[in-house]
């Protein structure tokens, strides 16, 4: 192997003054100390879901080694504790998004779900033929293909919103095509793709004006920057908790009361009932209407010391942290030959998608790997959105509060070593 | 980066960037589609069979180092062959890359792989065995007459 050609080393704007320090942060994720094919592991693939911080893993274990029982139902002790614990969770929920109250956080399997759970309940109560539901040329599946399915189902017209050349939200478009028979607007806050954020306050405003109810995709958001659904006055928030360093198989559906109120239950079963007779079941009241079943209460539980560490951290903060490190990656990558970056939004934050010319990103993804370098490559379920940007796949990084300068530096030198390896 | 060296050995990447047989057939009597999910591979693959014997064969698309090289080593080697013969290579290849005698293989001595032993490295790379079978795949249903696309997912 010839000599490598790193860049040369730059320094990074100094931290003085920030609340903590992204280095620091390592010591309180096992995972980041495990060596990755003898390296130290670069982990930028947060945006498929984040490492978990020890208090996260320590709250799981504790839970099923103290307080494993099942929830609101039990007259024992234990199933009064993890009860409490398991409510406690939601009420850590509410005050993080600022619902109005826990009767709008539903518990569910992921945004995904999350999404589905609204599509179906939404269309049921409120769709008629001939309705419409916009969602944008940015979505990933799980925002596209449960809209497909209704739309099929129910009669409704599903409506794209084009991107401009920047990777934005198209607001001419999006104006042209919101109109009173628009009843559904789905869109990301955040793209998984392209890092764009979305101005959604600005979108519900205009969705309101014409009488539409807004979902929106935060799976993206949520871990990246301060999100208030009262603010934002959306009628419907989705995410997961394993996006944002707690466990998987957790997500979020915030909605507005007398919204879900309005809607019929998603499933059928136990923990969303009242009374059950074989002539008439009373369904239970909000929001364990929607929560069919025994919940995931352990990875629930231990969600709560994700959120805790978030708090603690500041979401402001982490937004102001990650912005910097995004803007210094953006800047790296720009100075390495053949680098094609996607989307020029102005408003940006976690993902960068991007591909290096004449290397396959899959064929960079095992590259870069073997340099302990942890990316994605490939349509990122956004196939889409790969379409509007005439390629098949793309290499993407994203970043989580963990990730630092050093990150950054070590994903350039594997991409200089990538085109050193296949002759470039 | 040794073990890189055992995937991307020169000759794949050679044939990465000079694939062989790369373009349509005119006069080919059967045409296959393949993709691979994962990634966005695709692959259109041309084939003129003649007396149940390959008499050429020749592909486009688009893909990552791996599925190009193995569908232009491919191409090489199954010229000439017939259906059977053509089948039996890809069993063999199959066992190859993963490392696994796939069920339902003959129990008929191996054919020679001859070039294709250039693509043992893929098995010590679990995630990449899609790239480097995709055009096979896309072979065996063109050969089989199958009509729809073939997915490596």
């Amino acid at each position: 192997m010839s000599r490598l050609s790193v860049p040369r080393p730059r320094l990074a704007e100094p931290n003085a003054g920030s609340k903590w320090q992204a280095e620091a942060l390592r010591d309180e994720f096992p995972i980041l100390q495990r060596p990755i094919r003898g390296k130290g592991l670069v982990y930028l693939d947060n945006a498929a879901t984040t490492q978990k911080p020890r208090a996260v893993i320590e709250a799981l274990r504790r839970f099923y080694e103290e307080l494993n029982a099942n929830v609101h139902r039990g007259i024992h002790y234990l199933s009064e504790q993890a009860t409490q614990a398991f409510e406690q969770t939601r009420s850590a929920v509410q005050r993080f998004i600022g619902a109005r109250s826990t009767r709008e956080i539903i518990f569910t399997r992921g945004t995904t779900e999350s999404i589905n759970l609204v599509a179906w309940s939404f269309s049921r109560r409120f769709l008629q033929p001939g309705d419409e539901i916009l969602i944008t040329h940015m979505e990933h599946h799980s925002n596209i293909v449960p809209w497909q399915m209704v739309c099929e189902e129910r009669g409704v017209v599903l409506r794209t919103v084009p991107l401009t050349s920047e990777g934005e939200l198209n607001w001419s478009a999006f104006e042209r095509l919101l109109s009173s028979k628009t009843k559904v607007v789905s869109v990301a806050h955040v793209s998984n793709v392209l890092g764009t954020v979305n101005p959604v306050r600005e979108i519900v405003r205009a969705a309101h004006a014409v009488g539409a109810k807004v979902l929106v995709d935060g799976a993206q958001a949520v871990p990246h920057l301060p999100v208030d659904v009262q603010e934002l006055d959306c009628d419907f928030y989705a995410f997961s908790a394993h996006k944002m360093y707690g466990p998987t198989g957790v997500g979020v559906l915030y909605g507005k009361e007398e919204l879900l109120e309005a809607m019929p239950p998603y499933q059928g079963g136990g923990d969303m009932i009242a009374s059950v007779s074989f002539e008439r079941t009373t369904y239970n009241t909000l929001p364990y209407k929607f929560e069919a079943g025994t919940p995931n209460i352990a990875d629930i539980v231990a969600f709560r010391a994700a959120i805790d560490f978030l708090n603690r951290l500041d979401m402001m903060e982490v937004y102001t942290q990650e912005e910097k490190l995004t803007k210094y990656a953006l800047t790296a990558l720009h100075e390495v030959p053949g680098v094609v970056i996607y989307g020029r939004p102005a408003h940006r934050c976690g993902a960068i998608a991007f591909n290096l010319d004449g290397i396959h990103p899959h064929d960079l993804g095992t590259v870069l790997d073997q340099e302990g370098i942890a990316i994605r490559t490939g349509h990122h379920c956004a196939q889409p959105l790969m379409d509007w940007l005439g390629v098949a796949a793309t290499a993407r990084a994203s970043f989580g509060v963990y990730n630092t300068v050093e990150d950054v530096d070590r994903l350039v030198a594997g991409l200089y070593r990538a085109r050193e390896f296949f002759h470039l | 980066m040794s073990d890189l060296r055992d995937l991307y050995q020169e000759m794949i990447l050679d044939h990465q960037r000079h694939p062989r047989n790369f373009c349509v057939l005119p006069d080919a009597t059967r045409q296959q589609e393949g993709y691979n999910l994962l990634c966005g591979d695709r692959i259109t693959l041309y084939l003129k069979l003649r007396d149940n014997r390959i008499e050429n064969i020749s592909f486009q698309g688009s893909g990552c180092a791996i599925s190009t090289a193995s569908a232009s080593v491919m191409t090489e080697s199954v010229k000439g062959k017939t259906i059977e013969e053509a089948l039996a290579l890809f069993e063999a290849f199959h066992e190859l890359v993963t490392g696994q005698v796939s069920p339902g293989a003959g129990r008929g001595p191996r054919p020679s792989l001859g070039k294709l032993a250039v693509f043992s490295g893929v098995r010590e790379f679990p995630v990449r065995v899609k790239c480097a079978t995709l055009a096979w795949h896309t072979l065996r249903a063109a050969l089989e007459g199958r009509q729809e696309t073939v997915s490596t997912e």
